[in-house]
């Protein structure tokens, strides 16, 4: 199976969009898991719908929200714009924050089981034996959560590089910049006898899901017991 | 004095309550199952709150509810040796000896862990984890890490438990070394009489009010 080079290029970009879409949700993935896990607040129950509303909204509204956000005389455009001089519109950016933001619930729900799992017995020996409550975060909790938070990276990994339709509303579909395997897939499928390369893009996207998520299956097995998993 | 020890605590239900002082160096503390040992270990190592009362070990207030006193469980310096030992899955038996020390180390230095270690009889352990421990050698550990977190003061909660007759007489022995070699006021839970009246004669018996 030979790709072409556009074909080539939709794969590296999937992969790169999925790889930074994670990187840079994770440590909100991280905070929002930790909130909903281990403390008590009033309106949790909003922040917990809110976070899980991309699992269930169509991704288009999504898209369609991102825009209305984004968009140069959107609030966070504008400011992006002004301080910053970035735009995400119709960027590879702007596809990585379409990503991040649909793969947030799989994230956030991973990550959240593995420190509900974590013994909370274990973390007061912890802190009998000297340590602070930072301390005992990071040489007790995060550890023992490890698993758990790699799990929940390979599954937003998954979802990123298949994302589409909040994609394609937000960023377009253009080669080179936005068009990953997904999007590509959509686009060889509007041309008449491209069904090879339909068929293969749709192979190694098919490969690509099933290999994170079966990562993402090992590690959580791998950091909970056999009867664990998040699928 | 050892052990000042005034606290009450609704927990569900019913309430906890004690109130005893003692001489040491080894108190124990006994009474039925379920009226509150644990729970008592737990209010003095600072991992559960009293509603009211005050606790003094070795002269130092721990918790004080009239003068706003709380310490946090890492200022308390208490060897706590958990019924259930709690040792850390995710690091070996040397880092578990070692956890309570390294946060230690400015303070005084008088248990070195070469002593510990060889008391204990854990150097062949060092490199397992925890989860290839038998009961005792988890019970060792857990007691090594206790003193090794440069306590002021041990507490002990049923350490002789869910261990068979040969290690319970090893471990008693454990305890009675720990007790004569290093000097430490030292709270023992326990509802075995015989084992209570081997390591000391100071007995504050918890009973339902």
């Amino acid at each position: 199976m030979t790709l072409t080079a556009a074909e080539w290029s939709a794969v590296a970009l999937s992969l790169k969009i999925g790889l930074v879409a994670v990187l840079c949700t994770l440590p909100i993935a991280f905070a929002l898991a930790w909130l909903l896990a281990r403390h008590r607040f009033p309106g949790k129950i909003l922040v917990d719908a809110l976070v899980h509303l991309p699992l269930v909204l169509p991704p288009v509204v999504l898209g369609w929200l991102l825009l209305v956000l984004f968009s140069r005389s959107g609030p966070l455009g504008a400011w992006l714009e002004d301080w910053f001089g970035i735009s995400l519109m119709f960027r590879w950016t702007g596809a990585a924050v379409a990503a991040g933001v649909m793969a947030l619930p799989l994230m956030v729900r991973a990550i959240r089981l593995s420190l509900e799992a974590v013994d909370r017995r274990l973390e007061q020996a912890a802190r009998t034996c000297g340590a602070t409550r930072w301390r005992t975060y990071l040489t007790i909790t995060i550890p023992l959560s490890l698993p758990g938070i790699a799990a929940g990276a390979m599954l937003g990994f998954a979802r990123s590089v298949g994302e589409f339709g909040a994609t394609i509303t937000f960023v377009s579909n253009i080669p080179g910049e936005t068009r990953t395997l997904p999007l590509a897939i959509y686009a060889e499928l509007q041309v008449p006898g491209a069904e090879g390369a339909v068929t293969r893009l749709a192979i190694l996207s098919v490969l690509l899901s099933v290999g994170a998520l079966l990562a993402s299956e090992w590690l959580t097995r791998r950091g909970r017991g056999k009867d664990a998993h998040v699928l | 004095m050892s052990f000042e020890v005034r606290v009450e605590k609704r927990l569900g239900g019913h309430a906890v309550a004690a109130d005893f002082t003692a001489e040491g160096p080894v108190t124990a503390l006994v009474g039925p199952s379920g009226i509150g040992k644990t729970s008592i270990l737990n209010m003095v190592a600072g991992i559960l709150g009293p509603d009211a009362g005050r606790i003094v070990v070795a002269g130092r207030a721990l918790f004080d509810a009239d003068a706003g006193i709380d310490l946090p469980p890492e200022q308390r310096h208490a060897g706590y040796v958990f019924q259930d030992d709690r040792l850390f899955p995710h690091l070996n038996v040397e880092n578990n000896l070692l956890y309570g020390q390294k946060l230690a180390r400015a303070r005084d230095a008088r248990i070195e862990a070469g002593e510990v270690i060889a008391l204990l009889g854990l150097e062949p352990l060092l490199r397992r984890l925890p989860r290839n421990l038998s009961g005792g050698e988890a019970r060792r550990v857990a007691i090594g890490r206790a003193m090794l977190a440069r306590p002021a003061f041990l507490l002990l909660d049923e350490p002789l438990t869910s261990l068979d007759e040969a290690l319970r007489e090893e471990m008693l022995r454990t305890v009675e070394r720990v007790r004569d070699q290093f000097r430490l006021p030292i709270l023992y839970v326990s509802h075995n009489p015989e084992e209570v009246r081997r390591i000391t004669a100071e007995v504050v018996r918890l009973s339902r009010r």
